[in-house]
């Protein structure tokens, strides 16, 4: 698996804990990473750990690509009733509106009441997008704190969470997700909390994993030496090291949420008007109306592939010795 | 290596308990068992199965009064069809065991395939475009795949070709009248198939890249080479069997979340095996169903977790001595 392994020596760098001590180390003119100075003497500008990553990250073309067209979606989805001419949900029941093919009027076409799709696939992609981020801002902050916690400090704590995961393993996931919704509505903050709650001890586990090595290295050590407290050198050693592997879990959360939503709206237990819910009503249009089955589709799959990409990206560019 | 089976046996027991009680709880919390008999006229009724379920008890209580009787083999009784749940049961579960081996096979045969070429290949354009595709699979929701290939392989083509019927049929496993393998067997199997599989064949088809890419940089390889054994046979012999063992341990882990997992595809395509028995027993609110539907699927998805760990013991000689 030695497929995309860098050879940078900075890269080499980077897992270490060193960049505050030795920030000369950091400075590499070989790589341009300071402006070529016809003065010998001059001192190269050391390059920050955010640096490093920048310049990573932007030899990732695709991973850029993605980056632009999430943030185009979400603005797109988020500002839609400042440019389009319809609202949520209007309707156009004059004769000959509804069911009509993509046209420069309706560019998505229109659905059964005339509504204009375009429309409502982008207030739908704000309630995908919003739980998608939110379940993965739940999972990560939770999920950290648990697994970092467990790793470091081992017992019991370790013990319940290891325990908890090997529960979850065995839970149908679709299946309690639907009773959930009965249980606790179908607003998207709730279902965005049932999500997290059953999405969470991935991270956690992930997480667990990396501290469990990391608090062996002797950097580690050094820390206990000079009398850190267990918090600080989580917060200062531990987690920044975690960093690649956390972001890239989050962006797989990302997806992992907008898809079991919107599969949860198709089977008729999600939440109204999002993509999935757009794709229950438009079922059925096998042999006509089929945009009504493209866009909404389309929209999910666009979304996952991008963050899915970003999430590559970000692997690479925060952690570049890490296995695909 | 039989030590450490026995533990994890020993292990999933609590495991198993606890899940299947906070399963119970859940269910029992959001639906009133009761509900059903509302319309009885006689609230002695409903008394007595309040009483015969325990439901005035805390539900710790209930929860063994139930697990009693699903141990006994009364797993209660469907308000739908009014037939005893542990008949409903194992009927749903032999159409999704149909799809699930089919699924499986088709699966397993295309990722090993694929993913082998592509490590072979590394970097090749058949690799770039594989690669490219299990991207799009992985990112793709499998419902939505399904109705687009409905649209496109089944009433498509009848309205394209003016044919008198679809050449892929998109509801049931058999037509009206139709049983057995054959070829009508067939048409109905091959869109729900290709649905179920469409995410494990791009998820198994990297795994398979991946560790194939793995083994292939190994110290025996070279020495196989090294030796004059032919390419292929290398790939084969020495490759192949070596980079298959991470593959299968997902594969059966794999095949136990799919007994709770087609609820998808068995919902687009009509098809009456478990994942469709529980949707239809949700919205029915038919709490003995769901109650026996989850204990079952835990079972075998904590089943074939245990197969995987016995799997990979059994294959890999350097697991077992730890």
């Amino acid at each position: 698996m030695t497929e995309t392994e860098r050879t940078d020596r900075t890269d080499l760098l980077f897992v270490g804990d060193a960049a505050d001590t030795l920030p000369g180390v950091f400075a590499d003119p070989g790589l341009g990473g300071a402006e070529p100075s016809l003065v010998p003497t001059a001192e190269p500008e050391p390059l920050t750990q955010w640096a490093l990553f920048r310049r990573r990250f932007k030899r990732h073309k695709l991973a850029i690509a993605s980056l632009g067209v999430l943030i185009l979606l979400f603005v797109a989805c988020y500002g839609v009733s400042l440019y389009m001419p319809y609202e949520k949900g209007e309707q156009d029941l004059t004769a000959g509106a509804e069911y009509q093919s993509p046209s420069l009027q309706h560019p998505f076409g229109t659905d059964e009441l005339g509504r204009d799709y375009l429309t409502e696939v982008l207030y739908g992609g704000q309630i995908s997008l919003r739980i998608g981020l939110t379940v993965a801002l739940i999972c990560t902050v939770v999920g950290t704190i648990a697994g970092a916690v467990a790793g470091f400090y081992g017992g019991w704590l370790d013990q319940v969470l290891m325990r908890l995961t090997d529960l979850f393993l065995i839970i149908p996931a679709l299946a309690v997700l639907a009773v959930a919704r009965e249980k606790f509505g179908s607003s998207p903050t709730m279902i965005s909390f049932v999500l997290a709650g059953l999405f969470w001890m991935w991270i956690a586990r992930v997480v667990r994993g990396q501290t469990l090595a990391l608090k062996e290295k002797e950097f580690v050590e050094a820390a206990r030496a000079v009398g850190a407290s267990g918090p600080r050198i989580i917060g200062r050693h531990v987690l920044p090291n975690c960093i690649g592997a956390i972001v890239v879990n989050a962006t797989l959360q990302i997806a992992a949420a907008i898809i079991t939503e919107s599969t949860l709206s198709f089977l008729g237990f999600g939440v109204d008007g999002s993509w999935g819910d757009l794709l229950q009503e438009a079922r059925g249009n096998y042999d006509s109306h089929t945009h009504l089955l493209y866009f909404p589709g389309l929209a999910i799959l666009l979304t996952v592939l991008c963050v899915n990409a970003l999430g590559d990206g970000l692997r690479d560019a925060l952690d570049p010795h890490a296995k695909h | 290596m039989s030590t450490l089976l026995f533990r994890r046996l020993l292990y999933s027991i609590p495991v198993l308990l606890i899940a299947s009680f906070l399963l119970f709880w859940m269910v029992r919390t959001t639906y009133d068992p009761t509900a059903r008999l509302a319309q009885v006229r006689d609230p002695a009724t409903r008394q007595h199965e309040i009483e015969r379920l325990g439901l005035d008890e805390p539900v710790i209580t209930q929860y063994r009064i139930w697990l009693g009787d699903f141990l006994r083999g009364d797993w209660g009784e469907s308000v739908a069809s009014r037939q005893p749940v542990s008949e409903l049961i194992p009927k749903a579960l032999w159409n999704t065991v149909q799809l699930i081996f089919w699924g499986i096979l088709v699966a397993a045969i295309i990722a090993i395939t694929i993913g082998v070429y592509s490590a072979v290949k590394q970097y090749s354009t058949g690799d770039y475009a594989f690669t490219a595709l299990t991207y799009i699979g992985i990112s793709m929701p499998p419902f939505w795949f399904g109705l687009i290939a409905i649209h496109f392989l089944a009433v498509g083509p009848k309205e394209w070709f003016n044919l008198d019927q679809v050449p892929l049929n998109y509801v049931g496993l058999h037509s009206v009248g139709e049983s057995g393998f054959n070829w009508d067997y067939i048409t109905h199997l091959v869109l729900p198939v290709m649905t179920l599989s469409i995410q494990i064949i791009a998820s198994w088809t990297r795994f398979q890249r991946a560790a194939t890419l793995d083994v292939l940089g190994s110290d025996y390889i070279r020495t196989a080479r090294a030796k004059g054994v032919p390419r292929r046979r290398v790939i084969i012999r020495h490759a192949l069997r070596n980079a298959l063992i991470p593959l299968v341990t997902v594969m059966a882990v794999d095949i136990g979340l799919l007994f709770g997992g087609l609820i998808i595809t068995e919902t687009i395509f009509s098809i009456p095996g478990m994942g469709r028995l529980f949707i239809t027993s949700l919205v029915g609110s038919d709490v003995a169903v769901i109650e026996a539907w989850m204990l079952v699927v835990a079972l075998f998805i904590l089943a074939f977790n245990l197969v995987a760990d016995a799997l990979y013991g059994f294959l890999d000689p350097r697991i077992r001595v730890q």
